[in-house]
């Protein structure tokens, strides 16, 4: 915001309250009200608002509170955002970025911890992003403001206080569409974004004991895919598990299982893998079953194992 | 109906067409000899699965066609229930069939799977041995590599990249050789103006394949130890007249040695064995192959559980086998199932051999020419009948000790042969 002074910010409790999760705390002490915008209770309006500003030259940064409430921004993100540089044919474009956290494991029951990154990721026009590391999240974020079109920029809640990691000062971005290997490994593919890298690496650790060695791909931007990282940890290794939280059919795993198996059948040596949220319709509230519905490393353990022994 | 070639033998991956036995237009009756077919083990007629008459001869002689090839087809009168009609060959030789390998069609030569011949009796625990990942056919593919020679590591048994790549790695199990040496290495189209061409028989073929994969494949070490055979000279004289007259046939030193040979691989089970890869394959029968020499070539035909036969049994078994291999008669049967070989190089007057190891067994030991020679015994000269036996092994198996053990305890049973010995 600093350097260009077309970005904003809008959305529910950005300014005052500096966003739920604190992500934008002080920026409306440095900015202003004119570009940190506390906005109505009004998801639709906060996506369209965002589009109309973009569309003039703007490069707005919405903000919605939980990914849980994202659904009623789909007609404007999904059928117009989307739509709008193919239906000008090229005259005009929206550059603007969609930020929301989601995901589970907080406690938060129906309301506040769905994942939406298949609804959005479905859909050409629309970049997704989802960043597993506080590195890659400021090298993405800034990726994202300066792309020329919309970007869904997907952020765990969990991974807000459970990661930390060095982020230097200086300026640096990162390419959307650009997969990360997080951990070399020969044996074993595991290929994952967001808060299931923390639970693969700690995996991982576990099946290096036990002498698998796992390659662990953190995808980074989930639309476009980085399918070339994708094949060439999967040619290495023949063998590829696919981690995410969010639940299994119709969701990115099939779209990276399906990658595999058109690019990379030949070095297949076992059945390409999802481990995935159960086909239940939402996170449970109780602790119990919060803990069932949620991956963790001893699960994701158990399904590198059983992949590793095929 | 379309006659494939029969799948038979468990290392056996495709065979060699011999005479047809019947022409285009011919009438064949179910089971009339159909043609002649040459593998590696063995020649065979392979009998006609139906009755019809025969209208095209697919595969010509002397070309090599995989197993479940085709190779000619029949013209079936009238309506014939398939029910009725046996699985090719079946009938005739239902224990090769039971032992048979599946055999992948119209794939690079990787050989045998080891599965059971019925594919839909598909049990968790078998299909993991059939089917191959992509991987291991594409890894298997570019090196030539024989899956039955690959152990499984992963679920089931199922083969993994990684078990292939480890077989590439330790050199192992490879067909390559076998393979490519027949195709690349032609005889130059024109011979020169002093040499002559002479093509090989499917027999020298095989045998050339044979001994390139043994020469290629095995890590052979030799060795080689002096016998005192007179006490089994002295024994076979005293014994001989008596069984030519009771069994009506000669009793030659061969079965003496067979009996010592077949003791010995009790006490020494390395001996009995195969290269598995990343394991070594004990085998429980004692199977003793003697090679013999033939008009058509080297025939290696096998006493099966050589271990409880006695020297009269074993010698009505050699007998038996010797002339039935100048006949041309042995069966699928006589020449499978070896894990040792046993080689009368002697009989062709030579007293020190290095012989090649039978692929893919673990040994092969020869017996050379009696020789009476001046031997020290107590400090004192004697003539004594004295015998070589020399024997390569596979180096990967075991090691001096092992093998001088055993060649050993061969020797001490040959020289401890005396008037006592029983042959019954």
């Amino acid at each position: 915001m600093q350097r260009d002074e077309r970005v904003f910010i809008l959305g529910e409790d950005v300014g005052a309250r500096g966003g739920v999760f604190l992500a934008t705390d002080g920026f409306l002490e440095e900015f202003g009200e004119e570009r940190v915008i506390d906005t109505p209770l009004a998801e639709a309006s906060i996506a369209a608002v965002a589009i109309g500003a973009a569309i003039h030259g703007m490069r707005p940064i919405a903000e919605i509170e939980f990914a849980d409430f994202i659904w009623p921004t789909i007609n404007q993100i999904v059928g117009e955002a989307a739509k709008v540089r193919y239906g000008t044919n090229g005259q005009l474009h929206v550059p603007m970025v969609l930020r929301a956290p989601q995901g589970g494991g907080v406690r938060g029951a129906l309301y506040h911890s769905q994942s939406v990154e298949a609804f959005f990721a479905h859909t050409p026009g629309l970049k997704v992003v989802n960043p597993a590391t506080p590195y890659d999240a400021k090298g993405l974020l800034k990726s994202a403001i300066r792309d020329e079109d919309p970007v869904i920029f997907l952020e765990h809640k969990r991974t807000y206080r459970l990661v930390r990691g060095e982020v230097p000062d200086e300026e640096y971005t990162i390419p959307l569409s650009s997969a990360d290997v997080k951990l070399e490994g020969e044996d074993l593919s595991v290929i994952t974004y967001g808060l299931m890298v923390h639970h693969c690496l700690e995996a991982a650790q576990t099946l290096a004991d036990e002498g698998v060695s796992v390659e662990v791909v953190d995808l980074r931007t989930l639309r476009p895919l980085d399918s070339e990282t994708i094949l060439e940890s999967v040619r290495k290794t023949g063998k590829a598990l696919i981690v995410h939280e969010d639940s299994k059919a119709g969701g990115i795993g099939g779209e990276v299982a399906s990658i595999i198996g058109e690019e990379a059948f030949e070095y297949l040596d076992g059945p390409v893998t999802r481990l995935a949220g159960p086909e239940v319709p939402a996170m449970p509230f109780s602790p119990a079953m919060e803990a069932m519905y949620m991956l963790d490393a001893d699960k994701i353990a158990d399904a590198m194992r059983k992949l590793a022994a095929y | 109906m379309k006659i494939e070639l029969p799948q038979v033998g468990e290392s056996v991956t495709e065979g060699v067409i011999g005479k047809w036995l019947k022409q285009i237009g011919d009438r064949v009756e179910k089971f009339d000899p159909l043609v002649e077919v040459v593998t590696d083990k063995v020649n065979m007629e392979m009998p006609s699965p139906v009755s019809g008459t025969l209208s095209s001869i697919i595969a010509q002689e002397g070309e090599t066609v995989p197993m479940g090839g085709l190779i000619a087809e029949i013209e079936v009168e009238g309506e014939e229930p398939a029910s009725a009609v046996p699985a090719p060959i079946a009938a005739p030789q239902p224990q090769a069939v039971n032992r048979t390998g599946e055999l992948l069609k119209d794939v690079a030569p990787v050989g045998p799977t080891g599965g059971v011949l019925n594919m839909e009796t598909d049990t968790p625990v078998s299909s993991g041995r059939k089917r191959y990942s992509p991987a291991v056919l594409r890894l298997a593919g570019e090196h030539n590599v024989d899956l039955s020679h690959v152990n499984g590591s992963g679920m089931n048994g199922r083969i993994t990249r990684k078990d292939v790549q480890q077989a590439i790695d330790q050199g192992v199990a490879t067909t390559e050789p076998a393979t490519a040496a027949p195709q690349t290495a032609p005889a130059p189209a024109v011979p020169g103006a002093d040499e002559e061409r002479i093509p090989l028989t499917p027999i020298r073929r095989l045998i050339a394949e044979n001994m390139v994969k043994s020469a290629t494949l095995i890590p052979q070490a030799w060795t080689t130890v002096e016998v005192d055979v007179s006490g089994l000279i002295q024994r076979r004289q005293a014994v001989r007249a008596e069984f030519q007259e009771r069994e009506g046939i000669n009793i030659t030193y061969l079965p003496f040695v067979i009996k010592a040979l077949a003791e010995s691989l009790k006490e020494n089970p390395l001996l009995n064995s195969s290269w598995g890869g990343d394991s070594i394959i004990l085998k429980k029968r004692i199977n003793i192959g003697v090679a013999m020499a033939t008009s058509e070539g080297l025939m290696v035909p096998v006493i099966h559980n050589a271990d409880t036969l006695s020297i009269a049994g074993l010698a009505k078994r050699v007998h038996d086998l010797t002339d039935r291999a100048r006949r041309s008669q042995l069966r699928l049967e006589d020449v499978q199932g070896g894990t040792f070989t046993a080689n009368n190089t002697g009989v062709l007057g030579s007293v020190e051999s290095k012989p090649l190891v039978n692929y893919p067994q673990a040994a092969i030991m020869t017996t050379e020419a009696i020789v009476k020679r001046p031997v020290a015994i107590n400090d004192a000269i004697a003539i004594r009948s004295m015998m070589n036996l020399c024997m390569s092994f596979d180096h990967r198996i075991m090691d001096g000790a092992e093998a001088s053990g055993f060649i050993n305890a061969v020797k001490a049973r040959l020289e401890a042969i005396g008037p006592n010995t029983g042959i019954y």
